[in-house]
């Protein structure tokens, strides 16, 4: 708590002592000649600007001003909807929808993340034994990562059916009853969970792999060598070196987890009575969900996703530059 | 300190990149807009919900002939029914609404609302032929916003060969109590009652409307106690497994995949499973959705109106308004309605189906006393309702509420 409260104290002068400095530069080089490298320069960005602008700055600045503006259907099309500023948010803030969106975010990312990431990290470790075949089961691992997501999904709502689902099938064959998975309220999150979980473990085992390769053998065998079993070599050498690859796997994964809709809407459609709506599914249902989009509370819970995911970022990029410090 | 400079000049230049690439979007998108009108006037966009139709179908031909016999051409396009509604809202943003857009009936009060659509005064559309109460859905504020193109409806198929082993007369299902009478008989006889879709989305609330209705409640009074009686009824059927727990999810589709397993005595389905219902392969037979106390529950009307959105060039509604009539009259509508398994929404090409196809008295009896959902003027009141409709189906089904609790808060919350 001190600690940030210290880094957001910091944070501010610097801003200030940076925008102090940043304007006087153009005038001072206007004075200068602009030679025909800085021309180039700017030519070389002018494409990536204009794309970033485009295709991000924009709709990121049309969702702002959607959450801000009271939008009825008829001021949507006409355009002309008034201002409301914070409004949008305070209903969204109110809505009985809100603390149990929020906590199933919470859960759903953070259980998603902890099991993607260990179960990930478990195989790439397996896997890098390099064993016969392998390379063939590593291949299989990315199944779930290159079947388009609405296959996967239906796949998935088809196996946990209540009533003509292979696991409840399953389930019975060895002497429990059925569960209803997709439409018991205390089942629905964990459901949805599970099948996100599989979706993200191949993306973890791949980058994961990937970070195990670049660890050196020598290492390894030095640590056997002084004597080091397999679960001290592996916490005292895989998992430290390990670390800035876990690091963007983790924040990518964050980010990917928090956005995920198209899993919960076709598999459950964030019900039974909302038990297992998150932040995504409960924008998606304000905008479109419904024959009276509310487009402004709908952009109002996209753009806390938005600033959720970018706190995060900024999180992850702090600790990196710490850690480049040391 | 040099590196510093240089970055600092860097972003100087994207901010004013910036600046300038969204000037040029803001022009850009009016251009944009002016550019699709201009594709020529000889050319009319119509949008429709129905993907399943390629460029070889009836339907797509019927659509080419009509833009022939208006001197124009016609390029379509197929949307999934459900995004038709806030894709032609973007489009109307953006003034590039189509010419014709055909769109399921309760969407059409929202998009007048929004301004989007003509009236029936502006676009010279002859809607006297018209079933009153299938135009009403249409209707909002004593204005009249297109012209159905065919109307369909829920009533209970049923599998002989399940009610036959179970020993149940369908002709003794009148009620509420006999029908679940007869689910009880069947659920002994070792096989499944009912099913139904009970989903989260407005295919939920259709499905429930005709208990909600046939129980008398009225849709500006989510917790009477007729309504708690529906929701009681349904929710029974689940608790005693009369209905499986899968309808909580079932869309209408998923609910008529389980009952052409041939093991559910009882399906509520629409009219446009009558095709599917053939090649089930095995009897079956319609009955209309009783009552709480006997006769016919009003059902809600399905279907789409034809509509002819908001032009900027009001010259182009003649043209639209002959396509929309060709579409809408005689043979035309005889034959469209046949291709998507739909009920005519006018008597006199009613009687034709009905002579062409006796089992479809049934379901026209039913379009005759079906009622429309945003109809007694609840307009865009409707989408709200219903949301809160479906929650609380929802919620008592699942067990997360009571029926009466979970109607009551559907009624504070739809107010």
């Amino acid at each position: 708590m001190n600690h940030t409260t210290k880094l957001q104290a910091h944070r501010p002068t610097v801003a200030r002592s940076g925008a102090a400095t940043a304007a006087p530069p153009p005038a001072r080089s206007a004075k200068r000649r602009i030679t025909s490298t800085q021309w180039a320069a700017w030519a070389f960005l002018a494409p990536v600007t204009v794309y970033l602008a485009l295709f991000y700055a924009y709709p990121l600045y049309r969702n702002l001003d959607l959450s801000l503006r009271d939008y009825t259907v008829r001021s949507f099309v006409q355009g002309d909807a008034p201002f409301t500023g914070l409004a949008n948010y305070r209903k969204v803030f109110a809505d009985p929808t809100f603390a149990p969106a929020l906590l199933h975010t919470a859960v759903f990312t953070a259980v998603c993340l902890v099991f993607q990431y260990a179960i990930g990290l478990a195989l790439a470790v397996f896997f890098n034994q390099h064993f016969r075949l392998s390379a063939t089961l590593r291949a299989l691992f990315l199944v779930p990562w290159l079947l388009p997501l609405i296959v996967s999904a239906s796949t998935w709502s088809w196996m946990l059916s209540s009533e003509s689902g292979v696991v409840n099938a399953a389930l019975h064959a060895v002497g429990i009853g059925p569960v209803n998975w997709l439409t018991s309220p205390s089942w629905s999150l964990t459901s949805v969970i599970i099948a996100n979980i599989w979706i993200g473990v191949p993306f973890n085992l791949v980058v994961l792999y990937s970070g195990l390769q670049s660890i050196p053998a020598s290492l390894y065998e030095a640590a056997a060598i002084d004597g080091a079993n397999a679960w001290q070599r592996f916490w005292r050498v895989t998992f430290p070196l390990l670390r800035p690859v876990s690091a963007i796997t983790l924040l990518l994964g964050l980010v990917y987890t928090l956005k995920v809709f198209d899993i919960i809407w076709i598999m459950t459609k964030g019900g039974p009575a909302d038990s297992s709506t998150t932040f995504a599914t409960w924008s998606y249902h304000l905008g479109f969900g419904n024959l009276l989009p509310a487009f402004g509370p709908g952009a109002a819970v996209g753009n806390l996703l938005v600033v959720a995911a970018l706190v995060f970022g900024l999180v992850y990029v702090r600790v990196q530059r710490k850690q480049g410090l040391s | 300190m040099n590196s510093s400079f240089r970055q600092r000049r860097l972003t100087a230049a994207a901010v004013t990149a910036l600046a300038v690439a969204v000037s040029a979007t803001a022009c850009s998108s009016d251009s944009g807009s002016s550019d699709t009108k201009s594709v020529g006037n000889g050319t009319y966009t119509i949008w429709d919900p129905y993907p399943q139709f390629a460029k070889s179908s009836d339907w797509a031909k019927l659509l080419d002939q009509c833009g022939a016999k208006a001197g124009v051409k016609i390029k379509r396009t197929g949307f999934d029914t459900s995004d038709l509604g806030s894709k032609t809202l973007l489009a109307a943003q953006q003034g590039n609404s189509p010419d014709v857009l055909i769109v399921d009936n309760p969407v059409v009060s929202t998009l007048a609302e929004a301004g989007v659509l003509t009236t029936t005064d502006e676009n010279k559309l002859d809607t006297s032929k018209v079933d009153a109460n299938l135009l009403a859905a249409g209707q909002s504020g004593g204005k009249t916003y297109g012209t159905p193109i065919g109307a369909n409806t829920l009533a209970l198929y049923y599998n002989k060969a399940v009610l036959k082993k179970a020993g149940v007369d369908i002709a003794s299902v009148k009620d509420w109590k006999s029908l679940t009478a007869a689910l009880a008989k069947v659920k002994a006889a070792g096989k499944k009652g009912i099913t139904f879709s009970a989903i989260g989305t407005e295919e939920g609330s259709f499905q429930f409307l005709p208990w909600f209705w046939g129980a008398g409640a009225k849709l500006t009074a989510l917790d009477s106690s007729q309504a708690v009686s529906a929701l009681s009824l349904w929710k029974d059927w689940l608790k005693n497994g009369y209905a499986p727990n899968s309808v909580l999810n079932n869309t209408q589709t998923t609910s008529w995949q389980e009952f052409a397993t041939g093991d559910y005595a009882f399906s509520e389905n629409g009219t446009w499973q009558l095709a599917n219902a053939k090649k089930a392969g095995f009897e079956y037979g319609v009955l209309p959705i009783p009552g709480a106390t006997g006769g016919n529950a009003s059902a809600p009307t399905g279907g789409e109106f034809v509509t002819v959105p908001v032009q900027k060039d009001t010259g182009r509604y003649t043209t639209s308004q002959k396509l929309e009539t060709c579409l809408t009259s005689g043979d035309n509508l005889y034959n469209t309605d046949t291709t998507l398994s739909y009920v005519a929404p006018t008597s006199e090409v009613q009687d034709k189906q009905v002579a062409a196809n006796a089992e479809l008295k049934p379901w026209v009896d039913a379009v005759k006393a079906a009622k429309g959902r945003t109809s007694d003027d609840l307009g865009t009141r409707y989408p709200k309702i219903s949301e809160q409709m479906w929650k609380a189906v929802q919620s008592a089904l699942s067990g997360s509420k009571s029926p009466t609790d979970a109607l009551s808060e559907a009624q504070s919350a739809a107010k």
